[in-house]
C-alpha cells in the first residue's frame, strides 16, 4: 500500500562540506543514507529518517543539517497535523500506535510555575563552597520514636538504605536498553554514592557486584526474579504501574529477546517477554502486603521494599493503603514518565502529573500520620535540579530520573525506543549499535550530571539558608506559585508568589 | 517454643506462633543443620520456607493449614502438607518439591520458573499462571482432581497435568479459559474437556512418545505420594495443550 504519510524530517547536505567519508551512512541504523559509488553521491531516503541527530553530531564536517520537515497542510487548530498522520498511521497498518520516552503534549509542568524562596536580610544564606551541606539521605521506613534505657537504644531499627545525593536512576530493564547503557547506571551509581533500578528484566550476573546499589524490581511478568536476584539488591521494588502506561502491562517483542537478556529474563530467546497488565497475586490492599511480605521473607527483613504505582485520580489513598500494606519506599511515577515502548494513545492521556499527586501523597500521608512510615520517591520527566529541589521541598525524599540519565549518555528523545533500534547504542540489543556506548566515558557522563545537578542543589539551599537537605523536606513555605489558579495552589499546598 | 529434636529432624507445636517468628524458627533450624522440620498445628502462617535461600536443601513437613504463599520464592526445600493449602502455593518458586496432601487455593505455582508441585485434588482459579522455563529451569505441576478457571493463564513454559481424578465418567473438567493468553509451556489434560473451554490461544495436538514419557513419569511419582494407582490413571487418554503462537500479541501495533 502506497503510504499517504510524508517524512517527519528534512535532511540538509552541504555539498560543497560533504567529503563522502561515509560516517552518517555506518551511523544510522535506520538505514537513512546510502553511498552510490557510481556517481559518487550520498543518498538520503528522509522517510526512514527518526531526527536522531547521531549522523550530523558525528559528521567530521558539519555538513548535515536534519530538521523538522517544514511541509504544512491546511491550518486546523483541532485537526493538527500529527491527528492527521496518527490517522493515516492507523489506515494503513490497523494496529495500535507505538511510541517510546515520556508524553510530549502541553499539560501544564507545574515545576514552571513554582518559584523557590532565597534568603535576604533576615536570615543569611549559606554559602556551601565554604560550609557542609549535607545532601545524603536515608530511603526506609522510620519509627514513630526511640525507645532508650539507660543510654542503649532498644528500638529495633528497620532497614535503611543511605543515599549521598536524592537522585536516583530510574528503572531501565535489560533488554529494553543494553547491557552496556545499564552498566554505566550500575557504575555511575555505585560511584556516587546513589542507586540504580534495573527494571522489571532481572539483573546481569555480570552487574550483580553493583548490588549494595542496585533497585531490582518484581513486576507482573517476574523476569528474573529469583531468591538471588532479590537478595543481590540493596531494595526491593514491586513495580505495579509505570506512568508512561498507567494500567497496561508491556510487551518486550521477541525480537529483542537475544541469548544473554534470555539468560537474565530466564525465558526462552526469541519468545515475547509479557508482563501482565496486574500483578496476578495483587487485586487488593491486602494481597499487596502479602506480596510485601513475601519479599521480606525472602530477602530476611534486610531490605526496604518499595511499591511504585503511576500516579492517577486516587493516588493519595492508594498510597494511604500502600504504607499500611507495609511498604517502607512509594514510588510515584507521573504522567510525563518516559517508556521503552507503550501505546502512544495511553503515554498521551493517562495519568496526571507528578507534581498534583506528589503533593497530594505528601499531604494524605501527613494527616494520617504515617508519614514517616514511609519514604517518597517521584518520577516522570525531572529536568533539572530545580525541577528535583521544589519536589523536594512539595515532599519528596528523592527523586528517580531516568530521560535525564538517558539524555546524559547521548539520547535526544526520538522516541523509537521500541523500534530495538538506537543509534545512540542505548534502547537496543543489537550488538554493533550496542558498542556505541563505552561505559567508561558513559559512566563519566553520568556521574558529572550527577556532581552538577548536586552542586546546584547545595547553592539552591544555601541560598535558601538551609545546609541539610532533610530541612527542606515538605517545607512548602519555601514554594511560591506563579500563574496558578486556587484549586491548584489547594492541591500543591502552596502560597501564590508574592502572599 | 515447644518443640522436640531428634537427630537432624525437629518436631515444632506451631499453635498460636506468629508467622514471622515460625519462620525465624525454621531459618535458625536450618541454619543449625537440622535437615527434617515437622510443624504440627499450623493454622494459616504464611511463606512457609521462603526465608531458606542459600540453605542446604531441607525437608519440610506441614500438619494442619498453612497460610498464603506456601513456598514461595522456594529455593529447593521439599514440602509436604497434611491437609489443604490456601492461596500462592511456590508463587514464584525456584527449585524444590511442594506436596499437597488435599486441596489448595488459588494462583497455585504463579511464576514458578522451577522445582515440582503436586497436589492430590482440586486446585483453585488461574494455577500456573505465568509459570516459565528456561534451559534446564522447568516447573512441573501435576493435579490431581480438577481446577477452576484461567488455569495456564500467560503460561510461557513448563508443564502442567491436570489428571481429572474424582470427576465422573464422561464429565467434563471444571475450568473454562484454560491456557487464555499462553505462549510457552504445555498442558496435558487426562478426561473431557470442551472446545469452548479452552482459550483462543491454545491449540489441541496429538502427543508424541515422548508426551507419555513425562505424563508416565510424573504420574508415578504423584501416585506414590498419594498412594494412588498408576495404570488406573495411565489407562485413560490424555489431550496435549500447547500455544498456537509464540507471540500472540505480536500483530497488535504499528510504528
Amino acid at each position: 500500500m502506497k503510504s499517504y504519510l510524508l517524512p517527519e524530517f528534512k535532511i540538509i547536505r552541504d555539498d560543497d562540506r560533504c567529503i563522502r567519508c561515509q560516517v552518517c551512512v555506518r551511523q544510522c541504523g535506520f538505514g537513512v543514507h546510502t553511498y552510490d559509488e557510481e556517481n559518487d553521491i550520498i543518498i538520503s531516503d528522509e522517510s526512514k529518517c527518526v531526527g536522531c541527530q547521531r549522523c550530523a553530531v558525528f559528521c567530521p564536517t558539519n555538513a548535515l543539517t536534519i530538521m523538522t520537515n517544514p511541509y504544512e497542510y491546511r491550518p486546523n487548530a483541532n485537526w493538527r497535523k500529527e491527528f492527521i498522520n496518527d490517522v493515516k498511521k492507523q489506515a494503513e497498518g490497523g494496529g495500535v500506535i507505538l511510541t517510546g520516552c515520556g508524553n510530549d503534549k502541553p499539560y501544564k509542568i507545574y515545576w514552571d510555575h513554582i518559584v523557590l524562596n532565597a534568603s535576604q536580610v533576615t536570615n543569611p544564606s549559606i554559602d556551601p563552597l565554604r560550609e557542609p551541606m549535607e545532601l545524603r539521605t536515608y530511603l526506609g521506613s522510620k519509627t514513630n520514636q526511640l525507645e532508650m534505657v539507660d543510654g542503649e537504644l532498644k528500638t529495633v531499627l528497620t532497614s535503611q538504605v543511605m543515599i549521598e545525593t536524592p537522585i536516583i536512576f530510574s528503572a531501565l530493564s535489560y533488554g529494553a536498553i543494553s547491557f552496556n547503557a545499564q552498566t554505566s547506571l550500575a557504575r555511575a551509581a555505585s560511584e556516587f554514592g546513589t542507586l540504580f533500578n534495573s527494571g522489571e528484566g532481572g539483573l546481569p550476573k555480570e552487574l550483580r557486584k553493583y548490588g549494595k546499589n542496585a533497585i531490582v524490581q518484581c513486576a507482573s511478568g517476574r523476569f528474573g526474579v529469583d531468591p538471588e536476584y532479590l537478595n543481590s539488591s540493596a531494595v526491593v521494588e514491586i513495580k505495579i504501574g509505570q506512568g508512561a502506561k498507567p494500567g497496561i502491562g508491556g510487551h518486550l517483542p521477541g525480537e529483542k529477546v537475544s541469548i544473554p537478556v534470555s539468560r537474565t529474563r530466564m525465558i526462552p530467546e526469541g519468545t515475547d517477554a509479557l508482563s501482565p497488565a496486574p500483578q496476578h497475586d495483587i487485586y487488593s490492599i491486602e494481597d499487596l502486603s502479602t506480596l510485601i511480605y513475601a519479599l521480606k521473607e525472602t530477602t530476611n527483613y534486610e531490605k526496604p521494599i518499595s511499591v511504585k504505582i503511576a500516579a492517577v485520580h486516587n493516588s493519595a489513598a492508594i498510597a494511604s493503603g500502600m504504607v499500611r500494606a507495609g511498604a517502607d519506599i512509594i514510588a510515584l511515577d507521573g504522567i510525563r514518565g518516559g517508556t521503552g515502548a507503550a501505546p502512544k494513545i495511553i503515554r498521551d492521556n493517562v495519568g496526571i502529573p507528578i507534581e498534583l499527586a506528589l503533593a497530594a501523597v505528601d499531604e494524605r500521608l501527613r494527616k494520617e500520620r504515617i508519614r514517616n512510615k514511609c519514604s517518597i520517591i517521584v518520577a516522570g520527566g525531572f529536568r533539572n535540579a530545580g525541577d528535583i529541589i521544589k519536589a523536594i521541598a512539595l515532599g519528596a525524599d528523592a527523586v528517580y530520573i531516568a530521560t535525564a540519565a538517558l539524555v546524559a549518555m547521548g539520547c535526544t528523545l526520538c522516541q523509537k525506543c521500541y523500534t530495538g533500534i538506537c543509534n545512540w547504542g542505548i534502547c537496543t540489543t543489537d550488538p554493533w549499535l550496542s558498542k556505541r556506548i563505552n561505559p567508561d566515558i558513559a559512566t563519566k557522563r553520568l556521574t558529572n550530571l550527577l556532581r552538577g545537578w548536586s552542586l546546584e542543589i547545595k547553592e539552591m539551599l544555601g541560598g535558601m539558608g538551609i545546609n541539610a537537605i532533610e530541612s527542606l523536606r515538605g517545607n512548602r513555605h519555601h514554594l511560591r506559585g506563579v500563574g496558578l489558579n486556587k484549586w491548584e495552589l489547594d492541591v500543591l499546598g502552596i502560597k501564590g508568589a508574592g502572599e | 517454643m515447644n518443640n522436640l529434636q531428634n537427630g537432624t529432624s525437629i518436631k515444632i507445636d506451631a499453635k498460636e506462633i506468629f508467622y514471622k517468628d515460625l519462620n525465624n524458627f525454621i531459618l535458625d533450624s536450618a541454619l543449625k543443620g537440622i535437615k527434617k522440620i515437622i510443624l504440627n498445628n499450623v493454622f494459616g502462617q504464611r511463606y512457609i520456607a521462603s526465608r531458606l535461600y542459600n540453605i542446604p536443601k531441607i525437608e519440610i513437613e506441614v500438619f494442619g493449614t498453612p497460610g498464603n504463599d506456601l513456598g514461595a520464592f522456594n529455593d529447593g526445600h521439599q514440602i509436604t502438607v497434611y491437609g489443604n493449602a490456601q492461596d500462592g502455593v511456590g508463587n514464584t518458586m525456584n527449585e524444590g518439591e511442594i506436596i499437597i496432601h488435599g486441596h489448595a487455593g488459588d494462583i497455585l505455582g504463579m511464576s514458578a520458573r522451577g522445582g515440582k508441585i503436586f497436589v492430590r485434588d482440586y486446585v483453585g482459579y488461574r494455577a500456573a499462571l505465568h509459570m516459565k522455563h528456561y534451559k534446564d529451569k522447568k516447573p512441573i505441576i501435576v493435579i490431581g482432581g480438577t481446577a477452576q478457571d484461567f488455569i495456564g493463564e500467560y503460561m510461557a513454559g513448563g508443564i502442567v497435568i491436570l489428571l481429572g481424578l474424582g470427576l465422573k465418567k464422561g464429565e467434563s473438567h471444571k475450568p473454562n479459559f484454560v491456557g487464555t493468553g499462553m505462549h510457552g509451556g504445555t498442558i496435558y489434560i487426562r478426561g473431557v474437556v470442551n472446545s469452548f473451554q479452552l482459550g483462543k490461544e491454545v491449540g489441541i495436538v496429538e502427543l508424541t512418545e515422548e508426551d507419555h514419557k513425562i505424563i508416565e513419569e510424573n504420574v508415578k511419582k504423584y501416585a506414590n505420594y498419594f498412594n494412588k494407582d498408576v495404570d488406573e490413571i495411565l489407562n485413560n487418554d490424555f489431550i496435549k495443550l500447547i500455544p498456537i503462537s509464540k507471540r500472540p500479541y505480536g500483530k497488535l501495533y504499528v510504528y
